[in-house]
């Protein structure tokens, strides 16, 4: 296990080292001059100065060495937008937000949507199980900023604060900030993950083994939790890690209605305003994780079933 | 010998959309504690709806066993069990074994723990004994290095051994009743005569009543006291395996036997054959329901269901023949002159 792991994160190294040279030539192929992107054009004096200082006067190659030398020392490098603050502080800043929001909305997500749809697999073409097809399409089918407006409109004002993040203690406080947006940006996921195990949950009763476990005298409870369970867990993992980076980075449409100082709005404003090292460092940081979450998928589908555990492994 | 089972007037309909199929109509026989029976019949006949009722593995709905059934275990009617009695007496007074050990084993558990969990439920063993248990009960049905294999997953078995391990499942809590439901259909020839060969050594060591349900007559000769011939959800004839295979009756039967390949075939030679489907069960025939197939189907045949004649005290037929008023021919040279024409 250790060695696959180990082989896993060389594969990674080579992964991430793909994606920046890809992007970072690819940015540089943007139209547009990263430094003329006021509304009023500089002076050309003053562009030229800017252009030395961030490096645009030389070749693309060369700044790609240079690029690749800091990303070694653990350097971003310094936000074009907002000078005399680094990509690195930008992120150790806004992360933990956009994190706690993510980490919140996964758990309740995957809570509510795997219990939802193991009642509703139990409870088939009943009302129950039309209730939760019901909520699977709205969930589907509302967009993620429609139901915030709602629930703010609705559940906001005299109950929970309609907008704003704690900022003191950015992982603890502030519990009741972070409710609608939590609701808000989970609802999608209790969708996907309740339809996804109420298929899994009846594929899985279908099975042999099942009898095999009712011959054996188990009552329904036991055959839920030593039979059902971990085997309809199995398709969950794969559609749970691609969610998993996604929305521990952040989301732009999220954290602008809920003011919420994320990582989010810097995905699209780094790329609407030409800030090449933002545009890298967030790429980077999401690729990062999805990369992580997806070597995490593997060895979690290793732990649930042992026909893919990898080979050479001790039995 | 003690009845340990008596099927009767056992009636299971399953409601679908096309209608009210009727998988077992009116069937009765009994086992006797520590006998071999053996249900025969091709697919479709109700052999295995027999078998999961005894269980109570039949879903209802779909399902329905009928008002007047009953199957009485000990003298007790366990079709009237509530659930938690069905729990008692599964797999500790009846276990079962599956036609196909490939899906009938949790792919995600360890197998010992898959016998484990009987003994847990059943003798009320912690977890150390328990597992002790499983090693040994693995032993029984002849695992080598049973003390490492008990941690192994079912895909790291073979198909013969799987069945084993299905087997020490169903043995775990000692049941006086062992139903198998085709249980050699599945595997290759020489590790069906093993398996066949280890369920008969299980009967007799631990003198368990074994139920074996199979199409295969040549498993039925070796294996079984009595065997019991159904055919579209009734018994047409049973008795004991001599009795059935030198003197068999119904032309059903006949047929049966006759299709059987024997050693010193010919090449090129055709297989024999019963022609035709077994009737639709969403509407049954009036009459008896081989006469669309039956060689010597009468008028009788077709108009009125034939009452059950007792050949012996422990051999019956049920067919228009056997009547005392009934041309007399010979059944089975009958048959076996329909192959050759």
């Amino acid at each position: 296990m250790g060695r696959y792991i180990l082989k896993r994160l060389g594969y990674l190294l080579v992964t991430m080292w793909i994606i920046i040279t890809a992007t970072f030539f690819l940015m540089n192929t943007l139209p547009g001059d990263p430094v003329q992107t006021g509304t009023k054009l500089l002076p050309e004096a003053v562009a030229q100065n800017l252009r030395v200082k961030w490096g645009f006067d030389k070749p693309v190659t060369h700044r790609y060495v240079i690029y690749l030398n800091n990303l070694l020392h653990g350097d971003f490098g310094e936000s074009m937008k907002t000078p005399g603050l680094t990509a690195n502080a930008i992120i150790r800043d806004k992360f933990p937000a956009s994190a706690r929001l993510g980490l919140q909305a996964i758990t309740f997500g995957l809570l509510v949507g795997l219990i939802l749809g193991i009642i509703a697999a139990f409870k088939r073409n009943t009302w129950i199980d039309y209730t939760v097809i019901f909520i699977a399409i709205a969930g589907i089918s509302i967009p993620s900023f429609v139901l915030a407006a709602l629930l703010q409109k609705v559940i906001g004002g005299s109950l929970l604060p309609i907008i704003g993040w704690p900022s003191t203690n950015v992982w603890l406080s502030g519990f009741e900030y972070t409710i609608l947006p939590t609701l808000a940006a989970s609802f999608g996921s209790i969708a996907t993950y309740s339809r996804f195990m109420r298929t899994s949950v009846l594929e899985v009763l279908n099975n042999d083994y099942i009898l095999t476990a009712k011959a054996k005298g188990l009552s329904r409870r036991e055959i839920v939790q030593k039979h059902v369970l971990r085997n309809s867990l199995i398709p969950i993992i794969t559609i749970f890690a691609p969610q998993m980076a996604g929305i521990v980075t952040g989301s732009f449409v999220i954290e602008r209605i809920f003011c919420i100082p994320g990582l989010g709005m810097y995905y699209v404003e780094s790329i609407n305003g030409r800030d090449f090292p933002m545009i890298m460092a967030t790429t980077i940081f999401f690729s990062f994780f999805f990369i992580i979450s997806i070597v995490l998928m593997d060895i979690l589908y290793g732990i649930i079933d042992p026909r893919v555990r990898v080979s050479g492994e001790k039995r | 010998m003690t009845k340990l089972m008596e099927v009767k007037n056992l009636r299971v309909s399953f409601h679908t959309y096309a209608g009210e199929v009727q998988a077992v109509r009116d069937v009765s026989f009994s086992i006797d504690s520590g006998e071999a029976v053996a249900i025969v019949g091709e697919s479709g006949c109700g052999k295995t709806v027999t078998s999961k009722s005894i269980m109570g593995l039949i879903p209802t709905p779909p399902g329905d066993i009928k008002e007047n059934s009953s199957i009485l275990y000990k003298g007790k009617d366990i079709l009237k069990f509530s659930d938690k009695e069905w729990q008692k007496f599964r797999g500790a007074e009846a276990g079962m074994i599956f036609q196909d050990p490939m899906t009938s084993l949790n792919p995600t558990t360890k197998v010992g723990k898959q016998i484990m969990e009987n003994l847990m439920v059943h003798r009320h063993m912690n977890k150390s004994e328990a597992f002790n248990e499983a090693v040994r009960m693995l032993e029984v049905v002849n695992i080598p290095n049973s003390r490492e294999r008990v941690n192994d997953y079912p895909h790291q078995f073979s198909g013969g051994m799987r069945q084993r391990i299905m087997i020490a499942i169903a043995l775990a809590c000692n049941p006086r009743l062992l139903i198998a439901d085709e249980p050699t259909t599945a595997l290759d020839v020489t590790i069906q005569a093993q398996i066949l060969e280890l369920l008969k050594d299980i009967q007799k060591q631990f003198d368990t009543a074994v139920m074996l349900i199979t199409h295969d007559l040549g498993v039925v000769a070796g294996m079984a006291r009595n065997i019991i011939v159904m055919y579209a959800g009734q018994i047409i004839e049973k008795g004991t395996v001599d009795e059935v295979f030198k003197n068999a009756r119904h032309p059903y039967t006949n047929s049966l036997l006759n299709a059987v390949p024997g050693l010193n075939l010919k090449s090129k030679v055709q297989l024999a054959s019963i022609y035709g489907t077994p009737p639709d069960l969403l509407a049954p025939p009036a009459g008896c329901a081989f006469a669309g197939r039956c060689k010597f189907c009468m008028k009788i045949c077709r108009e009125q269901m034939p009452g059950v004649t007792k050949i012996s005290s422990t051999h019956e037929a049920s067919c228009w023949l056997q009547h005392s008023q009934a041309p007399r021919i010979n059944i089975a040279e009958g048959i076996r002159g329909e192959q050759d024409g």
